[in-house]
């Protein structure tokens, strides 16, 4: 570098700093990102956690026999073809065609058996993804390359589930011991929850928890010339617990994507010209739920009735919302209203389902009133602690007390908030909800089809109602559902399932609120700028980006 | 002699006892971890059946009694939430800790004592005033709040120094230390500020305290008399005899730094003891917390039984008392 001689004295002063800065800022090149994140994933178990942060990190380790592209449609991946069962000659099974010539990380190439090991691994007692092999009874490996999957029940939207499917190599799992998910039994260390082996575009090279997961490009991923491959050959997840830290971390190029920044931050960090910052609709409602059940409400002035059983205080409830202001002070815009469980993301969504009653809390009133509640009753409801489901419990309180529903707010720890739901130890709770399989079917039979533990005889599905805690329970819903699950044609099946959508709308067992808005915040300083598409499960597929 | 270290370490295994029953009886209230582990469509039978091999299932002081039993043996459990031996997550992250806590103290003690010293010798000095009046709003000011606005400044601002990590570390056996590299070093930096401001206060008013009231006595006086230096009778007699408790008070400091570095570890992700223990909490991971707690209970008393064995050691007039001779 050449230096003017006016400028050389300056230069002793700044040029210190300058090396100083440039230690630290020249640890990212232009091909490597640092990825700060609230929470880290627990476990690298492929079938263990189904939680948000374990996917956001697997999905870019390990990939499914289906996937999607960058707009988020189904596509073939691990599997190059499959045909659906025709239904016929009664035969319900799934053929699957998998790719040739697909490399593991260490190396070992696909074949027929590791997929069959994954399905029924993750069918296992202690997987979380049982979800992603739903109606399967078990796989078959025809040859090295076609696998069959035998049907318990038909799924016409199996590849929907499939995508959550994740496919470990069968040999390493057994040599490291590892042939069930996670096993809190044996108490031991286990080696698969640590460490990976995947198909995906990135390996993991270093793990440290709490501290740094370092992912390094796979240099024979079989997609490498798919034309929306990225540039990065390493990405570095950081976790950093404390907002603050993680916003000062990436305003000082410390990290370049941060996949969580608080709400609140947002129009700051945009002002700021060195970060910018991506929203995406995320598949995800924000609901209300009445207890549907008893006959005396367990938290409510109101003894020997209990008023959710009356439609018009559920309208009224509804009514009484003002969810736009939600919308708009809560959650800061970033959200949208929503009148339905289920998203446009989602098979099943119809237009005309997607309605809510009107704000109108005079209306409200007039309801309770002719319902037999003119001065209102007091009830608690049960919130998470976590954000934003705090603020909006807050913010419910008074809408509902202005039209006389007393609601005392009571903010928990999930960890104890849970538990509580699923003993139904509640009268009205909030949550949220994303339907991780893309389809209408598991949030209808796990959200409002009668819980399973009600029928003393037993439902023979036991999935049935699992999260259905104010307990709603009607029959003409139930067997919407049940037409629907085994209802191959896809138009019939749409039109069921939009029959059980607008039931719900009219007897307003839950009240929904909105969709949230993810942001993603990353550095747009030149050199290290950032481009990244938000996905609706708000997972980020690092072979995707780009830095530049 | 040996009836009070018997006294003193019987009563210091009451204390762990009682230290370990308090944090076990609270674990009934953070909640299922059972609830977090398994799906949501986990079935009945499959939550008792993960329940009952992790022994939550049998009565309080059963649970307690086979911790204590385990944990006499060195043998923590497995944490819940990261699948690995809780004394392994541990020894992993002591280092961190210690080296936070032991920067914090040095760095209190080194910054202390010189301005204790000045604010005694100075009384009147507008300087003096301000770092009194500076020294409040260190006891005053929350220690996260210290934490962010040097992260503001340092890391934000000027882009000097890094605003969270340990920086590059090297493994030395089981210990891992920041010390040897220009990257951990300069990781450490704001952490120990951080953690230390509450000590510098603490110790430069004590040292002041202590200052002023030595050099009011006979034989400073005598010191002064017999026309020894300013500096002689100021540092190699004042300044000595105020040492003593200044000692007592940062060994006793030092359990409560290292107890309280949780917040600092939380602002700065300083992969430590406290950070682990504050993701425990959020996870009900039950072991971990609990070897956590057992561990800082363990680290005050056995930080306050040094003390008073030191003092036992050093000061002669508790042996005479033993004795029972009594007077002086």
């Amino acid at each position: 570098m050449i230096i003017p001689p006016l400028k050389r004295s300056f230069c002793v002063a700044t040029c210190v700093v300058t090396l100083f800065l440039s230690a630290i800022t020249s640890v990212a090149d232009a091909k490597s990102l640092r990825y700060g994140t609230q929470d880290e994933p627990q476990t690298l178990d492929p079938h263990a956690a189904n939680l948000a942060v374990t996917n956001r990190l697997l999905s870019n380790v390990y990939e499914g026999l289906v996937g999607r592209d960058k707009n988020y449609q189904l596509v073939p991946w691990l599997a190059t073809s499959w045909t659906a069962p025709d239904g016929r000659s009664g035969n319900n099974n799934w053929r699957f065609i998998l790719r040739p010539n697909v490399k593991f990380h260490d190396g070992s190439i696909l074949t027929a058996d590791d997929v069959v090991f994954s399905v029924q691994r993750a069918m296992h007692p202690l997987s979380q993804h049982k979800i992603a092999v739903q109606g399967v009874a078990h796989a078959r490996k025809v040859d090295d390359l076609t696998v069959d999957l035998l049907m318990r029940e038909p799924n016409p939207v199996l590849p929907n589930h499939l995508i959550q499917l994740r496919i470990m190599n069968k040999a390493w799992a057994i040599k490291h011991r590892a042939e069930s998910p996670q096993n809190y039994k044996d108490k031991e260390d286990t080696y698969v929850s640590r460490n990976a082996n995947g198909t995906g575009p990135f390996m993991v090279k270093e793990r440290q928890t709490d501290v740094r997961t370092v992912l390094a490009a796979f240099p024979e991923w079989w997609n490498k010339n798919s034309p929306e491959k990225g540039n990065l050959t390493q990405v570095v997840l950081l976790p950093i617990k404390s907002n603050p830290t993680r916003l000062a971390a990436l305003i000082s190029n410390e990290v370049q994507f941060v996949n969580d920044p608080p709400p609140q931050d947002i129009p700051r960090l945009k002002a700021s010209g060195q970060v910018k910052v991506v929203e995406g609709l995320e598949s995800r409602v924000q609901y209300l739920v009445f207890d549907m059940r008893r006959d005396e409400l367990l938290y409510s002035n109101i003894k020997g009735k209990n008023p959710w059983k009356d439609i018009r205080v559920r309208q009224a409830v509804a009514h009484a919302i003002d969810a736009n202001a939600i919308k708009t002070k809560v959650m800061r815009n970033l959200a949208v209203l929503t009148g339905t469980i289920i998203t446009d993301q989602d098979q099943g969504y119809s237009k005309d389902a997607d309605t809510r009653l009107m704000y109108d809390p005079a209306r409200a009133k007039k309801l309770l009133a002719e319902a037999g509640y003119p001065d209102g009753f007091a009830v608690t409801l049960d919130c998470g602690a976590n954000q934003p489901a705090a603020d909006i419990c807050q913010a419910v309180g008074p809408m509902l007390a202005r039209v006389g529903i007393r609601v005392s707010p009571n903010i928990m720890q999930t960890a104890l908030l849970f538990p509580k739901l699923q003993k139904f130890d509640t009268s009205f709770y909030l949550l949220s909800w994303s339907t991780p399989t893309g389809d209408a079917l598991y949030t209808l039979q796990s959200l409002l089809r009668t819980p399973s533990k009600l029928n003393a005889s037993g439902d023979p599905d036991t999935s049935s109602g699992d999260n259905n805690f104010g307990q709603y329970s009607n029959k003409v819903f139930d067997d919407l559902v049940d037409r629907f699950k085994v209802e191959n044609d896809l138009k019939k099946r749409d039109a069921i399932i939009r029959d059980a959508l607008l039931l719900i709308n009219r007897e307003l067992p839950i009240v929904t609120l909105h969709k949230p808005i993810i942001p993603w915040a990353m550095s747009a300083r030149a050199g290290n700028e950032v481009s990244a598409v938000l996905p609706p499960n708000g997972v980020p597929y690092f072979f995707r980006f780009i830095s530049k | 002699m040996l009836a009070f270290i018997v006294r003193r370490i019987l009563q210091s295994i009451l204390v762990m006892l009682a230290v370990g029953a308090i944090a076990f009886s609270l674990f009934n209230y953070v909640g299922d971890p059972v609830s977090l582990m398994l799906p949501p469509e986990a079935t009945q039978a499959d939550r008792e059946e993960v329940r009952q091999s992790l022994g939550l299932d049998k009565p309080f002081y059963v649970q307690f009694a086979t911790f204590i039993g385990n944990a006499l043996q060195g043998n923590f459990g497995i944490s819940l939430r990261l699948g690995r031996p809780v004394s392994q997550l541990l020894a992993e992250r002591l280092p961190a800790t210690l080296e936070l806590a032991m920067t914090a103290a040095v760095f209190g003690l080194f910054v202390g004592i010189p301005m204790g010293v000045y604010t005694a010798l100075n009384r009147d000095k507008w300087t003096s005033k301000l770092l009194l009046t500076g020294s409040l709003v260190g006891v005053s000011l929350p220690n996260f709040l210290i934490g962010i606005f040097l992260i503001l400044v340092f890391a934000v601002w000027l882009g000097w120094l890094p605003s969270f990590g340990r920086g590059e570390v090297t493994q030395l056996g089981f210990w891992s230390t920041g010390f040897l590299t220009a990257d951990g070093m300069r990781a450490i930096i704001l952490p120990a500020i951080t953690l230390g401001f509450y000590p510098i206060t603490l110790i430069m008013r004590l040292v002041r305290a202590e200052m002023l009231e030595v050099l009011r006595t006979d034989y400073i006086k005598f010191a002064r008399a017999r026309g020894l230096t300013n500096n002689a009778v100021h540092f190699g007699h004042a300044l000595k005899n105020t040492l003593v408790p200044v000692i007592t008070i940062t060994g006793l400091q030092l359990g409560g730094i290292i107890a309280f570095a949780i917040i600092t570890e939380t602002v700065f992700q300083w992969p430590g003891m406290g950070l682990l223990f504050i993701q425990a909490v959020q996870f009900a991971d039950i072991p971990v917390m609990a070897a956590y707690l057992c561990l800082i209970g363990f680290i005050f008393v056995a930080v306050n039984l040094i003390v008073d064995l030191l003092y036992f050691a050093v000061d002669p007039r508790l042996r005479v008392e033993q004795s029972g001779s009594g007077g002086h």
